[in-house]
């Protein structure tokens, strides 16, 4: 394929969620928790769940990532939204279906689905 | 292409390459496709990440979680705690000498905070070897910004304005450069891209070929569009296998994509290129024996003028610059000359590539704003000298430069200021040596190196660095005579004087300075017969302190020679005629018995 100058830039949109990714710069940035606990009460499915919707909507601008035990182990699975320029909303008792809904309402709609939120925002680190 | 939620950017540069990343790369397939995660989780292969002291190295993206000194057994560990429980490993972090704690991300660790890149913008976070990834971070966008929008004319203002000059050593404006190469006549013109990197302990030009080929073709095309060629050629060593193997490859992606060859990106602009190998000869470095070389005859240099632009390959105009000059070229045409001008010193802008290697800590690629101190880049970056041990000097621009002493090293890194302190910034050798290293020696083993390389044409370059080698062997041996230093003094400026091109006028520049900052060492192997630094076989002894020896026979085992003797529990002794002065008797006496002097 020979390119015309406008090329570039659908290639540049096409490599996005890898550009993205590298930078660590998304729009949001879904994090499951994936301690011990959290994989004990099924948080891989949340995990495949939340990139499975990605994938369908066919967006690049998410950043999904895994990080450890969030401290509440009794409400697990969990994961944490973050709208860039906004605090973290934290979920609680994940299955797949509120999972939908919050890539839906939230990632997608930007607003925060109140009923399955725990809090706004983050503790403290001294 | 699946979402990925993780890439792991896995160093290969040559460096890591030797430390088997590849082996560390296939473990992690391995690992990964075990844990079905091969849908989530992309591997990449990377350019030189830089910290080449403390490979293999993999960054894992989104967080940028730093993994260092990886073996494969570390792999199985890795991949199920982090890549799939989330909970980053922080033995396999990297931990700064004489701290406790790990630093969990590349962008905290001090070899990374004070660069600032943009030669190397891409290193470790594309992969070479894919076209698409390249473009993605603005890859071509210089290109099709030159050739939709700019005059050949606006490119070269665009280049003088940004304050570019040649990185291979010189210093020349590139954008005057391109100018008069542009205003000879015919329409035959060439450009070529200097990757014939020879100076000891330099890689830079290496590890920017390797980690990003592209901007060197995007440079050379806008180059070849500004000057007016219509063919460049790549003159490569042929000992970087896989810097040509990468460059090969991006060729080939270029003109699948129709940037390289005819009617690029739908305009009238054509342009070819070719690879040439060299054959690993120093002085093919130098321009005009480039060029012969190019041409298939004995690299030897050309009689200036006619300079290459007037008459260059096969007589016509030709450009040359460096990989690195050309790799900065995409970036000032797509951010601006006033962007790239507002980075650096009033003579001396943009950033320079440095090959840190030697007695410092974190040994590997930085790139650093010009002004910087040697000392920031040394002890900042660098992390500072090995075992505690003290600064001696700094040699720069390899053995074409000089060593500049600790007194001198608060001066800023620019063209003009390392060629005050008697050095060159030259192509970025950067070699960093401690209080154990004999300057004397060093002098030696940097003439040693011209002297070989010297191709013959001219006489004080050939002969003469000879008769300096011998001078400074027999001042390492103990037979040097007063008059030696003057003899040297007198050698240098003839030999600086006397030759055609860059290595002979050069070649003396470790003698002059080592002479200028560290003659008191000369004067010591002269005068009192003693190396300073304990360095200089003929010249040290080694001794069994009697009082400190318990007769443990460890270097009388050890001794390859059978130098030492000794009855167990008893006071050894060394036979100095059979002594060949290795030292393991010293590294390996655990009471510190040996001495040297």
């Amino acid at each position: 394929m020979k390119l015309k100058p406008e090329d570039l830039d659908k290639i540049s949109e096409k490599m996005k969620a890898t550009t993205m990714l590298r930078e660590g710069a998304g729009r949001v940035k879904i994090t499951v928790h994936m301690g011990t606990c959290g994989i004990a009460s099924g948080a891989r499915k949340i995990l495949s769940a939340f990139i499975r919707h990605i994938e369908k909507a066919d967006v690049k601008d998410i950043i999904i990532t895994t990080s450890g035990c969030a401290g509440l182990c009794s409400r697990e699975p969990m994961a944490t939204v973050e709208l860039k320029g906004e605090p973290p909303v934290k979920y609680v008792d994940l299955t797949e279906e509120k999972v939908a809904q919050i890539f839906n309402e939230h990632v997608m709609g930007e607003n925060i689905v109140t009923d399955y939120a725990l809090a706004v925002g983050s503790e403290r680190i001294s | 292409m699946p979402h990925y939620r993780m890439n792991l950017m896995v160093c290969t540069g040559t460096g890591c390459v030797s430390n088997g990343a590849f082996r560390i790369k296939e473990a992690l397939e391995r690992e990964i496709q075990k844990h079905n995660l091969e849908d989530e989780i992309q591997i990449v292969t990377t350019g030189c990440n830089g910290f080449c002291a403390n490979g293999p190295i993999v960054v894992v993206h989104p967080d940028g979680i730093f993994y260092q000194m990886l073996t494969e057994k570390d792999i199985p560990f890795l991949v199920e705690e982090h890549f799939l429980k989330g909970r980053p490993v922080a033995k396999l972090m990297y931990t700064p000498p004489e701290k406790k704690s790990p630093v969990p991300h590349m962008h905290d660790i001090g070899f990374f905070k004070k660069q600032r890149l943009i030669a190397l913008a891409n290193r470790g976070i594309i992969d070479p070897e894919v076209i698409d990834e390249y473009i993605a971070r603005d890859g071509y966008k210089g290109l099709a910004k030159a050739l939709t929008t700019m005059t050949p004319e606006l490119i070269i203002e665009e280049i003088k304005k940004s304050g570019l000059r040649g990185r291979g050593g010189a210093g020349f404006p590139t954008g005057l450069k391109w100018e008069i190469c542009r205003s000879q006549l015919g329409d035959e013109k060439y450009i070529i891209c200097n990757s014939d990197e020879g100076d000891p302990g330099a890689f830079m030009d290496r590890s920017i070929v390797e980690s990003d080929p592209h901007s060197i073709l995007e440079g050379m095309l806008i180059g070849a569009r500004a000057i007016g060629a219509s063919h460049g050629f790549i003159y490569i060593r042929n000992e970087y296998p896989l810097a040509l193997k990468r460059v090969l490859i991006a060729i080939e992606q270029a003109q699948d994509y129709g940037l390289i060859g005819d009617d690029i990106l739908g305009t009238d602009f054509c342009f070819h290129v070719n690879v040439n190998r060299g054959a690993g000869a120093f002085v093919c470095g130098e321009e005009t024996s480039l060029i012969n070389s190019l041409e298939g005859k004995l690299p030897h240099p050309r009689v200036r003028p006619p300079f290459p632009a007037q008459s260059g390959y096969k007589g016509k105009p030709t450009n040359i610059n460096n990989v690195e000059t050309w790799a900065n070229v995409p970036k000032i045409i797509n951010y601006g000359a006033n962007w790239y001008a507002s980075i650096g010193t009033e003579t001396s802008k943009g950033t320079k590539v440095f090959s840190l290697v030697g007695k410092v800590n974190n040994t590997g690629l930085v790139e650093v704003p010009m002004g910087i101190t040697l000392r920031e880049i040394i002890f900042d970056i660098g992390g500072g000298i090995q075992g505690g041990k003290k600064f001696k000097a700094v040699q720069t621009g390899g053995p074409s430069g000089g060593c500049i002493p600790e007194s001198m090293l608060d001066i800023p890194v620019d063209f003009e200021s390392l060629t005050k302190a008697g050095s060159i910034m030259g192509s970025g050798g950067m070699i960093v040596m401690d209080e154990d290293t004999c300057m004397v020696e060093v002098a030696r083993y940097f003439i040693a190196f011209t002297q070989d390389e010297s191709c013959g044409k001219c006489t004080f370059c050939r002969i003469g660095t000879k008769r300096m080698l011998e001078i400074l062997e027999r001042i390492t041996q103990g037979k040097g005579e007063e008059e030696d230093i003057e003899r040297l003094q007198k050698l240098a400026v003839n030999v600086k004087m006397g030759s055609l091109c860059g290595l002979g006028q050069t070649a003396p520049n470790p003698v002059i300075t080592t002479l200028k900052y560290f003659r008191d060492e000369y004067e010591a192997h002269i005068k009192d017969k003693k190396c300073p630094s304990k360095r200089c076989k003929s010249l040290i002894r080694y001794n069994i302190i009697p009082d400190n020896c318990v007769g443990c026979g460890v270097c009388r085992r050890n001794c390859p020679t059978k130098a030492i003797s000794g009855e167990k529990k008893e006071l050894h002794i060394i036979n100095q005629e059979k002594c060949i002065k290795c030292g393991i008797c010293y590294d390996s006496c655990r009471f510190s018995a040996v001495t040297v002097e």
